[in-house]
């Protein structure tokens, strides 16, 4: 019963972490009025398990991450969350989250390797790209005899884009099977929801019939993350990558923000701030 | 003049595949991608050494350069290969955004460039690609003479640290530069010193201006022809030393007039020493279907322009000194 206490306790934490970067991207984004809070707060649960539990990683960033698990972020706009859980992770002062999107920062709108900031390895921002070259690390790996394995996080409405899905042929093909993907499934996009800008379809079906293993997780309930993280990693190096299908609300943890295509990219003014850190106790520090 | 020889001719992207198989041999990180092209891009030798560093993409040239940036996290120096036009246009985001934005150690390696693609006629035939690839902050464009060149720039370019595009042909052209150059990235190759104009000539064309420096001679007009396999970083002191002596310019390039190395010359001689110039390149124009020396013919890239371009540029000279 000792370990099951533990977990509880490890669960609980996490909660804690993740209270407080849904703080931290909220603040983000309303110090410079701009930037991308509904996806940021619906990907929390999803990068604080992957941050705080499930990738072997240091915060002595290189580039080049040996023997080290590389995380990708595709859908390059929710870049506050990722932000936070690197400062919060140790990757950088927490202070430096109050530059974001803000002049001579590192903290660009979307990430970026050209101002060094520890983490990214990659830019991203313009949609579609990421997965290509998360195989292109996990080959890497491969060549190397690197344990590592490679995550990356992508949005339901970049699939739109014609390169994931020649990524998508490409990676089973070559039993690319140290990679774990995941899609943000929140169904929505800037235009709308994804079911009327550009129907996705049967998501489960296509990626199975590209060759992937698909799983499935709540990506708002940070226990079934963490589990169907750990299964994936259970998968790996069987011969085929592994793409899950996460569900999340767009906003989740600010009731007005939740659910909806609105707060894709709109910053909260000082009103709406203070109704949203109400929502979002912690009992960590804010920087 | 200086006299130029040949005993053989060969095609430039011969000299690339020639030069990749020797860079895998000298490290190990050297690893090749195609879409699909591995004869064209004469990749064979490199896949028959190499077998487990070679990753053929398939005809999808957008995850081509995505997997080549990723695969430079972990230490590899990734060489693309397919056709100038889908290393350049077709891929233009992925180039910026994952490649020279993100500063990878990319070399973008792109065959069948220019005119001389010949019957395949305009959609290959990709006349843009210098422009597209210089103004890209961070890369290196480069764009060699003949086999031997091309060989030795490609074995430079993977001890070379940062993004490059490397530029070269289909068609078989004279060999005349020597098997054991040294190639150094920037640093411009002089041809043959003269005193009345300075060519300064890219690719294909250099050895135009060979041809076209000989006809010059004969009429008694000593041209300095300067060899600028490297088009960014340009060699400005080579190109400023140049002009100094002769005060007048003739750029020559198989590439459209706008944006390649013609204006790279003009923009560096605006700010420093405005001079008479003449432009040999494809009058804003797409291509079409011909054979490579019809279509040099025709849209004005052979030694016959280059001596005509020499002619009207000498006569601006001439019309500024009285």
């Amino acid at each position: 019963m000792q370990t099951e206490e533990k977990a509880t306790m490890q669960l609980e934490e996490l909660e804690q972490v993740a209270k407080q970067v849904r703080r931290d991207i909220v603040r983000m984004v309303h110090g410079c009025q701009s930037g991308h809070p509904g996806g940021s707060l619906g990907c929390t649960d999803y990068l604080v398990a992957l941050y705080f539990r499930i990738m072997t990683h240091s915060p002595e960033f290189n580039m080049n991450g040996e023997g080290e698990d590389l995380f990708f972020l595709s859908n390059g706009h929710i870049s506050p969350v990722w932000y936070s859980v690197l400062a919060r992770a140790g990757y950088f002062e927490v202070s430096e989250l109050k530059t974001f999107r803000k002049l001579d920062s590192r903290l660009q709108g979307h990430p970026t390797t050209h101002e060094e900031l520890p983490g990214v390895r990659i830019a991203s921002g313009s949609l579609g790209q990421g997965l290509s070259v998360a195989i292109g690390a996990a080959l890497t790996k491969k060549l190397n005899n690197d344990p590592g394995l490679v995550f990356t996080l992508h949005g339901d409405g970049e699939l739109q884009e014609g390169q994931i899905w020649e990524a998508a042929l490409f990676a089973p093909h070559n039993k690319v099977d140290n990679l774990i993907s995941t899609i943000d499934v929140n169904g929505q996009q800037i235009d709308g929801p994804t079911d009327r800008v550009l129907a996705l379809g049967n998501l489960r079906a296509k990626w199975e019939a590209f060759g992937w293993d698909v799983l499935e997780m709540n990506g708002n309930d940070l226990a079934d993350v963490i589990r169907v993280l750990e299964l994936a990693k259970a998968k790996t190096r069987k011969g085929k990558p592994i793409m899950i299908l996460m569900q999340t609300n767009m906003g989740h943890g600010v009731d007005f923000m939740m659910g909806s295509h609105k707060w894709h990219g709109v910053a909260p003014n000082d009103e709406q701030l203070s109704l949203a850190l109400n929502q979002l106790t912690s009992n960590m520090q804010d920087y | 003049m200086k006299k130029y020889t040949y005993t053989e001719s060969k095609d430039t992207r011969s000299g690339f595949g020639a030069g990749l198989v020797e860079a895998g041999r000298k490290n190990k990180d050297v690893v090749a991608l195609c879409a699909d092209l591995v004869g064209s891009l004469k990749m064979g030798d490199f896949i028959k050494e190499f077998p487990e560093r070679f990753v053929q993409v398939g005809i999808a040239e957008a995850n081509m350069m995505g997997i080549a940036a990723g695969m430079t996290i972990g230490g590899k120096i990734p060489f693309t290969g397919t056709f100038a036009n889908f290393s350049t246009g077709r891929v233009y985001d992925q180039i910026r955004q994952s490649i020279a934005y993100s500063d990878k150690n990319v070399k973008i390696c792109a065959s069948h460039a220019g005119l001389t693609l010949g019957e395949d006629g305009a959609t290959h035939q990709i006349l843009e690609d210098i422009g597209m690839m210089k103004m890209l902050p961070g890369m290196t464009v480069i764009n060699p003479c003949d086999y031997n060149q091309t060989k030795a720039a490609t074995m430079a370019i993977a001890e070379y640290e940062g993004p490059v595009y490397l530029r070269f042909g289909r068609p078989v052209i004279p060999v005349f530069t020597p098997a054991d150059q040294e190639f150094v990235i920037g640093k411009a190759w002089m041809v043959n010193e003269g005193t009345d104009v300075s060519i300064f000539a890219t690719g294909h064309l250099v050895w135009e201006a060979i041809k076209a420096g000989e006809k010059l001679a004969e009429m008694g007009i000593s041209a300095e022809i300067i060899n600028i396999h490297t088009i960014k970083p340009l060699d400005e002191e080579a190109i400023l030393k140049s002009v100094a002596k002769t005060g007048c310019v003739v750029s020559a390039e198989e590439h459209n007039r706008l944006g390649g190395l013609g204006d790279s010359i003009a923009q560096l001689l605006a700010k420093t020493t405005p001079l008479p110039m003449e432009y040999v390149a494809v009058n804003d124009s797409f291509g079409e279907s011909g054979t490579p020396e019809q279509l040099m013919k025709k849209y004005g890239l052979d030694d016959a322009h280059i001596v005509q371009a020499v002619q009207k540029v000498m006569e601006r000279k001439q019309a500024l000194a009285e």
